[in-house]
């Protein structure tokens, strides 16, 4: 999968700030692996060293720690993972991932296998700040569940990919920089009830 | 425990909640001692901060004793603190330039959409002040839960009462802050709209900053009285055309600095007012002005306009092309209140700053309902409530 900063584009924003339409078609075209028809892309900067973030990404079993939606992800072999996710309707969706690419320190593409139920590929890249850290940028493309309406669903429940994906980006920063992840609860029953 | 708890305009009641637990690593829990209302939780008592919930907790204005620590607290079982009302981590970029209230994760990542919609950006967390700012549980109460306790409270020495420390919590940095905003050189003329606390923190602090001279302006003449013993001239805008008084009293030139210590709930019956209070109540909603728009017109060229007061939306007719034209400059923000700790909590402690002049009234948290309605209604003698949880009940 190509960085989507790259693809053809009128002026030097990312792709995923077009406002034009058809630019996840165009983002699909350019990918190596085509897995969806909706594309997500956000950038978050950490004030933390490029290789401590990627390589606590890379142990895809913290990613739990800090995606919302994210129930686990069992490690299979070094490229291949099961994802299991929360989904509208307290459902559960899951899928097997492999790593297409990746260069240490730098950035981690993965696509799902054919059998996913929801067809994913993405891509993270994390890209030495200097003083103010690491920029990261988070690329998703995905199918969202029974297309249109399963995408009118997950806004309802705020599971939302795109809105998610700017909450698990905060969570991220907030774990790599703070420790912990900030929050309203002021019992450990409501940060519960918060998490389910 | 027993907290005040907000329902709705003018509706804020005394309930029985759950006692706050340890959550986080780094979080303390506090037992409080002495809890001040705000100026502007009045603008929350008022129904003008959008995204509160019935049943929040309010209060950012308090200090009390350590009752428990995270794993991860640099606090001590036991310790008296001082809390400040911004949520900060104090390991993001801006807590390393000390901008705290600009702080990338005080504010739970969920609560954030709601600002980053507003403002392009989302703003730290605060204590009891709107989800917007996080929906964190204030301090009006018996206990509060404080997270990143190691890098926000200052520890206070023994022998020095609460009453001379509480408003490092908030209204002493944010007075501070708004007179270094000004950026006062010596023998500066500073003009001071507004003389509640920050009104009249700043006037302090301008003086010691070295201002030539202050000049406060009011309608409270109790509050103009308190702004004269600091050694400030008073405008009363009720009796005085305040810009033309301003002109004059400067020889012409206009105020070096201005400090617009108000904010969005400002009294005056001008024609802008008017048309401001009308729009807000018929949900048109633009922030109440008028004071930052006088202080814009009076400032003299090439002058300092500084602005703690708190607005939250949009203004109409704001005076950009004076603020364009005269080469203003223009400085605001919420407190970075953890930058300033340290060094007033010195000046208290060489009894450079006193504070304890400014309260009023002290009452039992069970009270802290008449609190709000007292310091709402009558905001010339009432210049500072404090609530004490532990007090005994007295006739308000």
């Amino acid at each position: 999968m190509t960085d989507a900063r790259t693809a053809q584009t009128r002026d030097d924003a990312p792709l995923t700030t077009s406002k034009r339409s058809g630019v996840a078609d165009e983002a699909v075209a350019a990918l190596v692996e085509p897995k969806g028809d909706a594309l997500i892309g956000r950038s978050v900067t950490i004030n933390r060293r490029p290789g401590e973030l990627y390589a606590f990404w890379r142990d895809f079993t913290n990613l739990a720690s800090f995606m919302e939606n994210v129930e686990r992800v069992e490690v299979i072999d070094d490229k291949r993972s099961h994802w299991v996710v929360k989904a509208p309707g307290g459902r559960s969706v899951e899928w097997d991932s492999v790593i297409t690419e990746e260069r240490e320190g730098e950035f981690i593409a993965w696509a799902s296998t054919e059998d996913a139920d929801v067809s994913n590929a993405g891509r993270i890249d994390f890209r030495d700040a200097g003083e103010r850290g690491t920029v990261v940028t988070a690329t998703l493309v995905y199918d969202p569940p029974a297309g249109v309406v399963g995408k009118i669903v997950a806004k309802l429940f705020q599971r939302e990919p795109a809105i998610q994906a700017r909450r698990d980006l905060r969570r991220f920063k907030q774990l790599m920089e703070a420790g912990e992840v900030a929050t309203a609860a002021r019992t450990t029953k409501q940060l519960e009830e918060e998490q389910a | 425990m027993r907290a005040l708890t907000w329902h709705g305009k003018h509706d804020v009641r005394v309930d029985t909640v759950d006692d706050p637990e340890i959550v986080n690593p780094r979080d303390a829990i506090i037992k409080i001692t002495s809890t001040a209302i705000c100026g502007s939780d009045l603008h929350l008592y008022d129904g003008y901060i959008p995204t509160m919930q019935a049943g929040d907790i309010l209060g950012h204005e308090f200090m009390g004793e350590v009752v428990e620590t995270g794993a991860k607290s640099t606090l001590r079982k036991g310790q008296r603190v001082v809390v400040p009302f911004t949520i900060a981590c104090g390991a993001c970029y801006h807590c390393g330039k000390q901008q705290y209230s600009a702080c990338d994760n005080g504010n739970p990542a969920d609560n954030q959409d709601i600002a980053q919609e507003m403002y392009g950006h989302p703003m730290s967390g605060l204590f009891g002040y709107s989800h917007m700012t996080g929906g964190y549980a204030g301090g009006q109460a018996e206990y509060v839960r404080v997270p990143f306790s190691d890098v926000g409270p200052i520890v206070i020495p023994d022998g020095i009462d609460d009453d001379k420390v509480l408003f490092l919590s908030d209204i002493l940095p944010t007075g501070w802050q708004a007179a270094e905003n000004a950026e006062i050189e010596p023998g500066d003329t500073v003009a001071v709209w507004g003389c509640g606390p920050v009104g009249l923190f700043s006037i302090q602090s301008a003086f010691l900053m070295g201002a030539g001279r202050v000049i406060a302006i009011d309608h409270f003449p109790h509050r103009l009285e308190l702004a004269k013993r600091f050694g400030a001239e008073t405008i009363n805008y009720e009796e005085t055309k305040t810009y033309e008084a301003l002109m004059e009293m400067t020889g012409g030139i206009g105020p070096d600095a201005c400090i617009d210590a108000v904010g969005l709930e400002a009294h005056g019956f001008f024609v802008d007012n008017v048309i401001d209070q009308i729009k807000a109540s018929t949900f048109l909603a633009t922030d109440r002005t008028h004071s930052i728009r006088q202080a814009i017109i009076a400032c003299r060229k090439g002058g300092r306009v500084s602005m703690p007061a708190v607005y939250g939306g949009f203004v109409d007719k704001f005076p950009l092309g004076a603020l364009m034209e005269k080469g203003l400059t223009l400085k605001t923000g919420q407190t970075h209140v953890q930058r300033y700790l340290p060094g007033l909590l010195n000046a208290i402690v060489e009894e450079k700053i006193d504070t304890t002049f400014l309260i009023s009234h002290r009452l039992p948290l069970e009270q802290a309902a008449d609190g709000y309605r007292m310091f709402h209604d009558k905001q010339d003698e009432v210049t500072k409530v404090v609530l004490k949880p532990g007090l005994d009940r007295v006739a308000a």
